[in-house]
């Protein structure tokens, strides 16, 4: 790994700037990993005395689980929809500003600061929009004969937490997008102009496909977005409900291990996690490693 | 733009402008529930058009909170939130600026463990490790405190990140002419390296400043007293109130209160807050 | 000021790479040394160790009477301008200068009185409020110099500071660094890989070639007497010509052409032969001389190059602007102009100035 050519010469110094970031890293998040790890291989007696060391019938258990099977495919439907629907929000959004002069920078702010609004925030918003007795949204849907009530049905409290949750993203898709569109050189664009391509060619044909590496950072970055920064957004809303419609993988760790406290199987939840994010890691330092590389 | 065509620079804005709407009208129809009394609730629609119990709403909210939700005076969590918020930018910001000096100015035994050991941070969120994270807070006796909101959230490693990349920018003979002219590693750090992090530093701030004011599962693990209630956790309380008798007026209102601080900061410093977001990413 | 001694100084990086092996100098007070080789040749690392930037390897170094391999670059009472001038970008021309000064605890009235007259000397006077952002490059290293000249050091050392600069400013450049050397006396060690620089700045060359020294001397025994092929082509302009040649008896043979030398034939068997261009000169008719084939020709408005062949070796000759050209022509040059080098390690082994001496002191096995 990289250091200056000429260094200080100090032996105590580095460990000294150091510590204070390992200490904290150590103490709040490599140790109780380490203990949610071992307590996945645990089974603890119902009255809190004796660990058994079980292997990984915690994780056996998880595979035979209805509900936990259940909140993994609601987390996939979920990822896929908030991404989906965010990143498509902010590409035609960021198209449109790129395509602007003089109202770029105003029509930026504008779109720019539900960054700021917290997740749980953006839940209470939407949760407020979409109330089945004073929301705007089942009244209007009503009128098109749509009886529309998360409470009560499953489809309903997707769409909900789905939106309330890409609606926070939009900012952050579309502040990378412009940054990509506008690394995309006008040269391109103008010798596909010369070459008879109208604009909607342009785009998909060159445009488009130079955004690639964005668009695959952003997909990574929204999948790991709703998979573990919706939290609040779920916990404002629906709960995980109704009838565990809407319970993602991080909501059902919260709700197994700190509101039913059942530690082994929780643990054993919280690994899998793990995992995931390692995984979600790996593929995003990839893709920096080769936009750093050319 | 290679050519011009009125059309589509008309779906242009159009769009636009339908993109804004569909962003703002959320929070629109929030502020205007924020201004009406409990009453106008009742009819079964919402209203589109402010009333007149603004001051009423923000006062009552700002200076009692809400006794039937059990949640403080929001001047109270504002505070403890603005609190949580600067010291959480502060914190990440001095321990990772220090971290990312170490493993650039200086080799050592044990360098580049350091770095997985920061760069691991990355890889366990919150939310998989609640439990045992809870266990080690209670243990230390950081229910309930200032330290305990803020500490275990400050380790950063994309702050440790952005800092590296930025001092590998800065060329090789700065910090040689500066020990040329006598300055030692410490000198150096304080005289030459932190003026010239200064844009990054302000831009991280925003970022982390917003980080530290938006958190949510983090203050509810670990503040059962109200004393220590953060407000966005705060509004949470508000909304949970059985539904028949959601106070909507007092709900909204506390969401705009809770989201206004950051939103600002956002809005007025619109260019360090590109650069911050972007830059940390990359 | 200070006199330097470098002791057969080595320098072998972590991972086993040598850069430098059994470097020794003696540099004298008051002494403009320049280091010149081509990039990778170790003049860098050199100086490095030198200013304590570089731990040294092997041997010491020596500033006046003190070793100073241990000690930190700051006490070693050096000043060092960089190629790419290491201002401080946040501060201004004056705190720049001020720094070093600061940092030593010097009184604040004796910081003032340096820097205004390293100011006055550079003549930067009116930006010393500006940021370095705000200067020209040659402005720039005039603020890089100053801050060397306010220390007051005992030795000045510079690494390559003139190669960021355009052509004309860094001849202009070039002139002051000589001129203010000489005026403040410093011990000066010069890096750079540009023999005319080094050529006008130095009182002693050291050239450098894979990290070790092929020849330290005046830069006209060094143009005049080159130790090796390597310096032969490196110093000069254009470089020496070097071509394969075979010594019998007092002849010596290129290709099909052969010269009498005359008693200047050093050795007998292979060498290379080395011709400056400027010390080749058209055949008058009927003298005996080399036939030339000429390929094309440079214009240097006093001089013209003439690019050609010497049987199958490629050789350049400098001749004045009026020569007339013809495809084919016929040079001739002075023996004791010569050089001869071995044609299996590249020394010299006698000819041109100094055959005289090298005759006289130890004579080359025949």
């Amino acid at each position: 790994m990289q250091t200056k050519r000429t260094v200080f010469k100090s032996r105590l110094l580095p460990y000294l700037l150091l510590a204070p970031q390992l200490i904290i890293t150590l103490i709040f998040f490599v140790w109780p990993a380490g203990q949610a790890i071992w307590q996945s291989f645990l089974r603890q007696d119902p009255f809190g005395m004796k660990d058994t060391f079980i292997w990984f019938a915690n994780y056996t258990r998880l595979l035979g689980d209805a509900d936990y099977m259940n909140a993994l495919g609601v987390t996939v439907v979920f990822s896929i929809g908030v991404t989906a629907l965010s990143m498509g929000a902010s590409l035609l959004l960021a198209v449109c500003v790129n395509r602007v002069i003089r109202s770029q920078r105003f029509y930026t702010t504008l779109l720019v600061w539900p960054y700021a609004v917290a997740p749980a925030a953006s839940g209470l918003l939407w949760w407020f929009m979409f109330n089945p007795s004073v929301g705007i949204i089942p009244y209007g849907l009503n009128y098109l004969g749509y009886n529309w009530n998360f409470r009560l049905n499953p489809n309903d409290a997707m769409i909900l937490v789905i939106i309330a949750a890409a609606w926070k993203q939009i900012s952050y898709n579309f502040l990378f997008f412009v940054a990509g569109l506008q690394s995309v050189p006008h040269s391109l664009t103008e010798a596909a102009a010369i070459d008879g391509a109208g604009p909607v060619k342009r785009f998909w044909t060159i445009v488009f496909p130079l955004l690639s590496p964005t668009t695959f950072f952003l997909a990574v970055i929204n999948i790991t977005y709703a998979m573990f920064d919706t939290f609040p957004i779920i916990d404002s809303t629906t709960s995980g409900g109704p009838a565990q419609s809407t319970n993602i993988l991080v909501y059902k760790v919260y709700a197994d291990g700190f509101i039913g406290l059942n530690l082994g199987p929780s643990a054993a939840q919280s690994v899998v996690l793990m995992l995931i994010v390692v995984l979600l890691t790996i593929v995003q330092f990839r893709w920096i490693e080769r936009k750093v590389q050319y | 733009m290679v050519e011009n065509r009125p059309f589509l620079n008309f779906l242009t804005h159009l769009v636009l402008i339908l993109g804004v709407a569909t962003v703002v009208f959320p929070v629109y129809l929030a502020f205007i529930a924020s201004t009406r009394g409990p009453a106008d609730f009742m009819t079964g629609v919402v209203p589109l058009t402010p009333g007149d119990q603004t001051w009423a709403n923000y006062g009552a909210l700002l200076g009692a909170g809400s006794t039937e939700a059990g949640a403080p005076p929001f001047l109270l969590m504002l505070g403890n939130s603005l609190i949580m918020a600067l010291l959480v930018a502060f914190g990440k910001i001095a321990i990772s600026i220090l971290s990312a000096f170490a493993v650039v100015y200086f080799r050592f035994p044990g360098r580049v463990i350091a770095f997985w050991i920061i760069f691991m941070t990355l890889m366990l969120p919150i939310e998989v490790r609640i439990l045992p994270t809870y266990k080690v807070i209670a243990d230390l006796g950081m229910l309930n405190s200032f330290s305990g909101l803020v500490i275990p959230v400050i380790a950063s490693a994309t702050a440790t990140f952005l800092f590296r990349q930025f001092f590998l920018t800065i060329p090789e003979e700065t910090m040689e002419a500066a020990r040329v002219d006598g300055a030692g590693p410490l000198k150096f750090f304080w005289d030459i390296l932190l003026p010239l992090s200064r844009t990054n530093i302000a831009a991280l701030f925003i970022i982390m400043f917003i980080f530290g004011w938006n958190q949510y599962l983090w203050p509810m693990l670990i503040t059962t007293e109200p004393h220590y209630y953060t407000v966005v956790m705060g509004i949470k309380r508000l909304a949970a109130v059985l539904d028949g008798d959601t106070q909507w007026n007092l709900v909204m209102a506390g969401v705009i209160l809770a989201a206004l601080p950051p939103v600002l900061v956002i809005i007025f410093m619109q260019r360090l807050f590109v650069k911050g977001l972007v830059e940390t990413e990359k | 000021m200070a006199s330097i001694d470098v002791e057969n100084v080595g320098k072998i990086y972590t991972g086993g790479v040598r850069a430098v092996s059994d470097i020794r100098l003696n540099i004298a007070d008051g002494e403009f040394i320049v280091l010149v080789g081509p990039s990778g040749c170790g003049k860098s690392t050199l100086l490095r160790m030198i200013a304590g930037l570089e731990t040294i390897s092997e041997g010491q170094v020596k500033i006046g009477p003190r070793v100073v391999n241990d000690v930190e670059p700051a006490d070693r009472d050096i000043a060092m301008v960089f190629q790419n001038y290491a201002l401080y970008p946040h501060m201004t021309v004056k705190q720049n200068l001020e720094y070093g000064l600061k940092n030593r605890r010097t009184p604040k009235a004796e910081i003032e009185a340096r820097v205004t007259e390293a100011a006055r000397m550079l003549e930067i006077g009116q930006y010393l409020e500006r940021k370095p952002k705000a200067l020209s490059g040659g402005q720039r290293q005039r603020v890089a110099m100053g801050r060397a000249i306010v220390r007051k050091p005992a030795v000045f050392l510079f690494d390559e500071p003139l190669s960021n600069l355009d052509a004309k400013l860094r001849v202009s450049m070039r002139g002051e660094i000589k001129r203010l050397q000489r005026r403040l006396g410093t011990t000066s060690i010069y890096v750079t890989h540009d023999q005319l620089e080094a050529m006008t700045l130095a009182d002693r060359l050291v050239v450098l070639n894979g990290g070790r020294i092929e020849q330290v001397g005046s830069p006209l025994d060094v143009y005049h007497t080159p130790a090796s092929t390597f310096v032969a082509s490196f110093i000069g302009s254009p470089a020496m010509n070097l071509v394969k040649g075979e010594l019998h008896g007092d002849k010596l043979a290129i290709g099909p052409s052969v010269i009498d030398l005359n008693g200047y034939a050093p050795t007998s068997g292979a060498v290379t032969v080395g011709l400056r261009a400027e010390d080749l000169r058209l055949a008058s008719e009927g003298e005996e001389a080399l036939p030339f084939r000429v390929d094309y020709t440079e214009e240097l408005g006093a001089q013209r190059l003439v690019h050609g062949s010497l049987g199958d070796q490629s050789l350049t000759i400098a001749l004045s602007a009026a020569t007339e050209l013809s495809q084919d022509m016929r040079i001739v040059i002075d023996p004791a102009k010569l050089h001869f080098f071995s044609a299996e390690t590249g020394k010299r082994l006698a000819g041109g100035a100094i055959v005289g001496a090298i005759s006289s002191a130890a004579q080359p096995v025949a």
